[in-house]
């Protein structure tokens, strides 16, 4: 390894925390443009309605409003990642609480705020349908009723109510006779909110040409494109699509929010506008984590083999498809957990109802599905008597083993991962603990978990300047996690050059290559194998430069560290990147540019292996591992729990920037604990009834536990930048499901629904036989 | 809607804005000086994002009418660029990995820039109830917790150097 600044595996500071620091870093709603007005959308008051009529006239009238859009002002265009079902604003129908029916651009955004009140809009309610049961019954109110017109990207199996069903299996169910315990049980999920603490929001600008420029908060430049040019009918050349700071994401930004309302307001007024969202709209109407149901029932030889599993899922999707038919799919491929079984059967279906869309959400339905599944593990190990985690050593996925379905697993460090949480916690003398105070109770708790890394396209481009210094553009958004610092790192490291000679151009969908996004935990994976292929095709171009300025063969050359070529065994013969980019710029060549891209296409399923029906994602990427413990404890008067302590242990394949990826580790645990324990969002009928963070509880620094240990375990990753592999998720997966079973070793009872409130503990122990 | 002219006292200088009654200390703050370090992340006094100093001591500036600051110092975190203190914790949030996305980072400045002052060496659960009052949702809060210790002994080391 090179000792450069900024090298790979070096904790090196963020590129962007000086301005973050100094308060100086530009967010979507940081920025003013001359002209500018502000905007401001009107929500539906009901759950389900026909829209019969809209009166613009009092709003108008307003002083300083600009102009007024409905439903009326857009063409019949739909935008859908997975099924194209959503106009840019409602159109006929409305189908949630909140659904933007009206929007106003004005002066401020005072007037704004004020007029889209007063846009009156009349409405023919409809029977609303509020969770994904009802939606099911026969004769129940449809939702989409040209559902079975809608562009859909896979075979989704719409029908009625239902947006789509998957089902896959592998094996024979006669494993079932070989199971010697069997446990079964139905769990629930709540819907979590991203609580982002940047709102989206967006800013669009007319040139005098009548191109738009659009500024939002966002994951993807490139989705922000495709979503807004799909639902207002436009050419994608007519729209450049550009990213500041971000404020944080989670998987609410994305795919669209309000970008396409910006873009029209702009279009209609002929001015910059800017909308930024209120938190209770930011709750109301971007997204949100999937409530879950879920079947499942787990087989296992009393020598502790675990053998076959069945899962049914029952996920509410709310108004739109979004990415909802890709939770279910990912939830399913998961639901089997990170162990050897002979047979496993998992199938689930993705209804509508009238709710704010579900989409992703860290863990993209991950974390329920092993909510349930590593309870079943410790349900096992305590009927068979064998400790929770020698069982898990026993059937991990390891070696040469295949994901199920068969895709290939490169790297695996997953029974490391395990040893250092159960190491570092103690596991093994966890008998001997003490609860705090009296009456409390305290256990450890353990979970294991996989992860996708990868998905779809991404691509580099990498410049060398006259003077030699380097900009890296790869359209990949940095929300926040880190990746503008990795992927120079990487850079650097390709071209040993210290990372202060590479800038980072901005995503822009004028001048990036294609990104697909910053989610699936993929910009260091795949983006960043982008960096490495297009650094060597600098580095070929420059040798043949260095080849003739120092008249040898390119063979004869090595790159030496800080920019330069120099001849292999006479260190005194050398040229810079600055000569070598002079020569190319003014005299010979022409100007040094490496390019990658590609697309991920390892299939997911082997046909010969397993069975799919309605797979969402036929290439979906490399596997990243993790193991958690928790110390939990239990105060048996008030029921609430607290987190002690938590071991988590990522196989990060090669960590390229150890700070950031501990970062991963601890935000995941604390945002898993929200889940587990305090944050749910509640409806009361259709209308959500917390959308504030008064009553919408996200964990605060008293909350969080202080002695979070985060563990990086490397294990290569033949494909990845360096050995790397993605880490935003894996951390979050287990959270839930090893606070569960720390507060079932606690208690000595389970609980089957999140979040684990003080009112479900305190429940579950009064229904223990005294 | 109604708009006075208002004289603010903000970062030493005496800044001319208009204001309607309704207009919160934030928006003035943003949308007319575009000192937009101070960030709305609820509008609703509970995240924390807008923490600025009024008089010395941290307030919510989405809850603090601009009328009723006039005749307050209103210091925000583009206004302690060169304290030292300041520029001390700074540093640690760099070095620590306290910073992901943010947006939050401001306001947790100024919230552990004025528990510093009040608390030269607090303890971690002092520190931890310090910074209680700003959201962040990116971290998990320990490297922020680890910056705000690493600064409070850089300025131990200091001061006993």
């Amino acid at each position: 390894m090179t000792a450069l600044p900024g090298a790979v595996g070096s904790a090196f500071a963020r590129v962007d925390v000086r301005e973050k620091v100094e308060g100086r870093a530009q967010y979507t709603a940081d920025l003013y443009r001359p002209g500018m007005l502000h905007g401001a959308i009107l929500g539906s008051p009901h759950a389900h309605a026909r829209i019969k009529s809209y009166d613009i006239g009092a709003a108008l009238a307003v002083t300083g409003v600009h102009c007024v859009i409905t439903g009326d002002d857009f063409g019949d265009h739909r935008m859908g990642a997975f099924i194209k079902d959503e106009h840019a604003i409602a159109k006929h129908k409305v189908r949630y609480v909140g659904e933007p029916v009206a929007a106003v651009a004005a002066e401020t955004e005072a007037a704004a705020r004020l007029a889209a009140r007063l846009v009156n809009v009349e409405y023919e309610e409809l029977p609303a349908i509020l969770t994904p049961e009802d939606a099911l019954k026969p004769g129940a109110a449809i939702i989409h009723e040209d559902l079975e017109s809608y562009f859909k990207v896979f075979d989704t199996g719409s029908r009625g109510n239902i947006c789509s069903r998957t089902e896959f299996s592998q094996g024979d169910a006669s494993a079932w006779a070989k199971c010697e315990v069997v446990v079964e049980g139905h769990y629930t999920t709540q819907p979590q909110a991203h609580v982002s603490l940047e709102p989206c929001g967006a800013l669009a600008e007319p040139d005098a040409a009548g191109r738009i420029t659009l500024w939002s908060a966002n994951q993807s430049v490139f989705r922000v494109q495709a979503n807004v040019c799909e639902s207002l009918g436009m050419p994608m050349s007519q729209l450049r699509c550009v990213t500041p700071r971000v404020g944080a994401g989670f998987g609410n930004k994305m795919e669209a929010h309000i970008q396409p309302i910006a873009v029209k307001l702009a279009m209609a007024s002929g001015r910059p506008v800017k909308l930024i969202l209120t938190r209770e709209e930011d709750f109301e109407i971007v997204r949100a984590r999937h409530p879950f149901k879920i079947r499942m029932k787990t087989g296992a030889k009393r020598d502790g083999t675990l053998v076959a599993r069945e899962v049914e899922v029952l996920l509410d999707g709310g108004a739109y498809a979004d990415d909802s038919p890709g939770v279910l799919g990912n939830g399913l491929w998961f639901s089997g957990g990170p162990y050897r079984l002979e047979y496993l059967r998992t199938w689930g279906t993705l209804v509508y109802t009238n709710k704010l869309r579900f989409g992703a959400f860290r863990g993209f339905g991950n974390p329920q599905v092993t909510f349930a599944g590593e309870q079943q593990i410790d349900e096992i190990a305590a009927r068979i008597g064998m400790d929770p985690v020698a069982l898990r050593e026993r059937n991990l996925v390891r070696g040469d083993d295949r994901w199920f379905g068969g895709t290939e697993v490169g790297s695996n460090a997953l029974g490391k991962c395990l040893e250092q949480v159960k190491e570092r916690s103690g596991w093994s003398r966890r008998a001997e603990l003490k609860p705090s105070a009296p009456g409390r109770k305290r256990g450890l708790g353990v979970a294991c978990t996989a992860h996708v890394s990868g998905l779809l396209a991404t691509g580099a481009i990498i410049r060398m300047l006259e003077d030699g210094s380097i900009v890296l553009n790869t359209g990949a958004v940095d929300i926040g996690q880190g990746s503008d610092t990795v992927l120079s790192q990487i850079c650097a490291e390709a071209l040993k050059v210290p990372i202060d000679r590479i800038r980072l151009a901005s995503p822009d969908t004028d001048g990036s290559p294609y990104n697909w996004g910053t989610t699936a935990s993929r910009v260091t994976y795949t983006t960043g194998r982008a960096v490495v292929a297009a650094a060597g095709e600098v580095e070929r171009q420059a040798k043949d430069h260095a080849a003739e300025i120092l008249e040898c063969a390119p063979a004869d050359l090595e790159l030496r560290p800080g920019g330069q070529f120099g001849i292999v065994g006479v260190p005194e013969k050398s040229v810079t990147f600055a000569a070598i980019s002079a020569r190319a710029h003014w005299a010979k060549g022409g100007p040094i540019v490496g390019t990658n891209s590609f697309v991920f296409d390892r299939p997911t399923f082997d046909p010969k292996r397993a069975i799919a029906i309605g797979l969402p994602f036929p290439a979906i990427g490399a596997l990243a591992f993790g193991a958690i413990v928790v110390d939990a404890e239990v105060d048996t008067v008030t029921g609430k729990v607290e987190i002690r302590r938590a071991w988590s242990a990522v196989d990060a394949g090669r960590a390229i920037n150890p700070q950031s990826v501990e970062g991963q580790i601890e935000g995941a645990f604390v945002q898993g604990m929200g889940l587990a324990l305090t944050e749910e969002m509640v409806w009361d009928g259709g209308r959500l009834a917390n959308p504030s963070l008064m009553d919408y509880k996200v964990p605060t620094a008293l909350d969080a536990p202080f002695e979070i240990d985060p563990i990086i375990v490397e294990s290569y990753e033949p494909d990845g930048p360096f050995g790397a592999k993605g880490v935003g998720e894996i951390g979050i997966n287990g959270v839930p499901a090893a606070i569960a079973n720390a507060v079932a070793s606690a208690i000595g009872a389970r609980l089957s629904a999140l979040p684990l409130t003080p009112e479900r503990v305190l429940g579950a122990m009064l229904s223990l036989p005294s | 809607m109604r708009s006075v002219p208002l004289a603010l006292s903000i970062n030493g200088q005496v800044r001319q804005v208009q204001a309607g009654l309704a207009d919160t200390l934030l928006t003035v703050l943003r949308d007319q000086l575009l000192l937009t370090a101070a960030k709305r992340g609820c509008n609703q006094g509970v995240c924390g994002a807008c923490t600025v100093l009024i008089d010395g001591r941290p307030q919510r500036a989405c809850l603090s009418l601009a009328a009723n600051c006039r005749d307050s110092t209103i210091t925000t975190l583009e206004g302690l660029r060169g304290d030292r203190d300041m520029a001390r914790l700074q540093g640690a949030f760099q070095s620590s990995g306290a910073v992901q996305c943010g947006f939050c980072t401001p306001g947790i400045l100024i919230s552990a820039h004025w528990l510093l002052k009040q608390e030269p060496k607090p303890s971690i659960p002092a520190i931890r109830a310090g910074i209680s009052g700003n959201l962040c949702r990116c971290t998990g809060y320990r490297k922020i917790i680890d910056a705000v210790a690493a600064a409070a002994s850089a300025a131990a080391a200091e001061a006993g150097a």
